[in-house]
């Protein structure tokens, strides 16, 4: 039976349902030249725009591919060059550093707005809402507003600053690696935390209620019931945020490129910033194609390892 | 069977609080009170932390030019001009070709992506074909690589295609960007939709495609929308698609146009034009998500967290 053939369905309900429905001859799921009408412009964009990029993306890495004239494979050339490459190792570093702080960071964050956001009081909607807000703002307008505000001059970041007492002169808020590193990470938190934040909540609205009833009923302390019932329901909404946090952070660009251009001091280079300027400023096509395949495995093993990670600690 | 999948064709607007319940046990009304104060103080500084950047941009936005430059910076606008937007239009090309531009891109794209992901999750969930798996695998693989990485091929293969520097070439990776989520939010919500509903179409002379067009695309309304939210959202706020595939400065979209503003200037930076540019890059995108906030939400049910 056809039914046999389909993918693993991800939702057994729908699927259960169609083998008990009645069936007639001639029906949809018996003719697949009509499925695979229905598929086929998603079909030809996959291959045309992903799945051939992706292989002249592989080729690439193992030539030497001028701007003009024809490439010429060069073995593992371009590999071997990565690893002496010193901007490509420093943004490595930088990369990893910026990863694990936004995470954490993100993180404590998110789950301190969910107590304010998910409370039953009046208001907590609008809450909601100002956090979320940002979310919706492109990366351009986001980082173009940070940029000003942050202006040792120009900005208002310093004024604030200085009315509570913080700092008693202005400073440039990307003036120096470190700062220019916090500024960044404000930024992100504030632009991604309201979407962390909307699916925690919806991650908790699919706990059960009567969870919590029964645990009260046997005395579960608000600590045992956020222990043994709302953080093991919340595993896989912590998984995917994770995951999407991590990658989002190994694949920073946007934010740096328009805030802090990589500066000061080349102190804020990540590495899709290295490869950006690989590719585009110095038109070294070769090696910035190494370096995007060597960044595509590493992160196709960190979400393998994260996804089996989180697994593990499931059973 | 259907609570689980009547609540992935309606939206769920309400995100209900779960640890709120904690709370009914005190008992105590002085202490119910003060608590409720507290959180309520809390909870409106971070909200006014989140939204003052927002609002300081508007504000800025409409004090005069020179204002607008002033240093230090002044709280609120000593009186309200239009003179920065006046600036702005001026800038470059003109706003008018800006606008234009990200509203073609966002037109181009928002339909691609609905068309392109409502066909395939349809065909993903009603139909059996060789290669299903693969290509839904490939689809969601997209996920996988990061849009950086694939860029420089990608601008060779649309050279191939004479797509290059055009806003439709630029539109179709942006549509292909939007499959992963669009074709498996699509493909999870015609699943639970009842083939007992097509099949009497069918039976009453409808072609397959009439069956998708007349009844299940209605069912599944909401998702369209969520789909076209993101493809709106994502088109109107990409920066560096735009940046690599367009090399003309009269095809240039707003998010680069606001960039360019900083960098472009050769006299002093004019910070009042650049605040007026950020509002206008970003209030059609707070309008649109304020209206279709539930819709959001729909997507985040139905689609990102039932993988």
């Amino acid at each position: 039976m056809s039914l046999l053939m389909r993918t693993p369905p991800v939702d057994p309900p729908a699927a259960s349902e169609t083998g008990t429905g009645r069936r007639r001859v001639g029906t949809a799921a018996r003719r697949p030249a009509v499925g695979f009408a229905f598929v086929a412009p998603a079909a030809i964009l996959v291959a045309a725009l992903f799945l051939v990029p992706l292989g002249i993306l592989i080729y690439m890495s193992f030539t030497d591919w001028p701007l003009i004239g024809s490439p010429h494979v060069n073995g593992l050339d371009n590999y071997r060059a990565l690893g002496s490459d010193d901007q490509f190792l420093g943004a490595i570093k930088f990369t990893l550093i910026y990863t694990a702080i936004t995470t954490v960071v993100l993180f404590a964050i998110a789950f301190a707005l969910v107590a304010i956001s998910g409370s039953s009081r009046r208001g907590a909607t609008f809450y909601r809402t100002a956090f979320f807000l940002p979310f919706v703002v492109g990366t351009a307008a986001a980082s173009s507003m940070w940029w000003v505000n942050s202006n040792d001059q120009l900005g208002i970041f310093n004024k604030v600053l200085n009315a509570v007492g913080i700092t008693n002169q202005p400073a440039d808020l990307l003036g120096t690696p470190d700062r220019a590193l916090v500024t960044v990470i404000a930024l992100v938190v504030w632009k991604f935390v309201g979407f962390q934040v909307i699916v925690l909540l919806v991650g908790l609205q699919a706990i059960p209620t009567e969870w919590y009833e029964a645990a009260r009923m046997d005395g579960a302390s608000t600590w045992q019931r956020l222990r043994y019932i709302t953080l093991p329901a919340l595993r896989p909404t912590l998984a995917l945020l994770t995951i999407l946090s991590v990658t989002g952070s190994l694949l920073a660009f946007d934010q740096f490129f328009v805030l802090t251009h990589g500066g000061p001091d080349n102190s804020t280079v990540t590495v899709v910033l290295a490869l950006y300027n690989k590719a585009f400023q110095s038109f070294r096509l070769g090696n910035a194609a190494a370096e995007a395949v060597v960044i595509l495995i590493v992160l196709v093993l960190v979400n393998a390892i994260q996804l089996r990670l989180f697994r593990e600690r499931e059973n | 069977m259907s609570t689980a999948n009547t609540a992935s064709v309606q939206p769920r607007t309400q995100i209900s609080p779960r640890p709120a319940q904690i709370r009914r046990r005190r008992p105590n009304p002085i202490r119910r009170k003060a608590a409720t104060s507290a959180f309520h103080g809390v909870a409106i500084v971070l909200a006014v932390a989140f939204l003052s950047p927002l609002i300081w941009a508007a504000l800025n936005s409409f004090k005069t030019s020179d204002e607008a430059n002033q240093q230090p910076p002044t709280w609120l606008p000593h009186s309200l001009s239009l003179q920065n937007y006046r600036n702005l239009s001026g800038f470059d090309q003109g706003i008018g070709v800006y606008l234009l531009n990200t509203f073609t891109l966002c037109a181009f794209t928002v339909v691609g992506s609905v068309i392109i992901c409502v066909l395939a999750g349809y065909g993903f969930a009603r139909y059996t074909f060789r290669g299903k798996s693969l290509l839904f695998g490939s689809t969601l693989a997209i996920l996988m690589v990061p849009y950086a990485t694939i860029l420089l091929p990608l601008y060779i293969v649309l050279g191939h295609l004479g797509l290059q520097n055009t806003l439709i070439g630029l539109a179709f990776v942006l549509v292909m960007f939007q499959l992963p989520f669009g074709v498996f939010l699509m493909r999870n919500s015609f699943e639970s939709v009842p083939r007992e509903l097509e099949e009497a179409a069918l039976v009453d002379g409808c072609t397959a495609f009439g069956a998708l067009r007349h009844v299940s695309a209605r069912i599944v309304f909401p998702s369209i929308v969520t789909v076209a939210l993101f493809a709106f959202l994502t088109s109107w706020n990409e920066y560096l698609a735009p940046l690599i595939f367009l090399n003309d400065g009269t095809k240039y979209t707003l998010p680069v146009m606001l960039v360019n503003i900083r960098y472009a200037s050769f006299n002093i930076l004019d910070v009042g034009a650049l605040q007026a540019g950020v509002v206008v890059a970003m209030v059609p995108c707070l309008v649109i998500y304020l209206a279709l906030q539930r819709f959001y939400v729909n997507g985040l049910v139905t689609g990102a967290l039932r993988g």
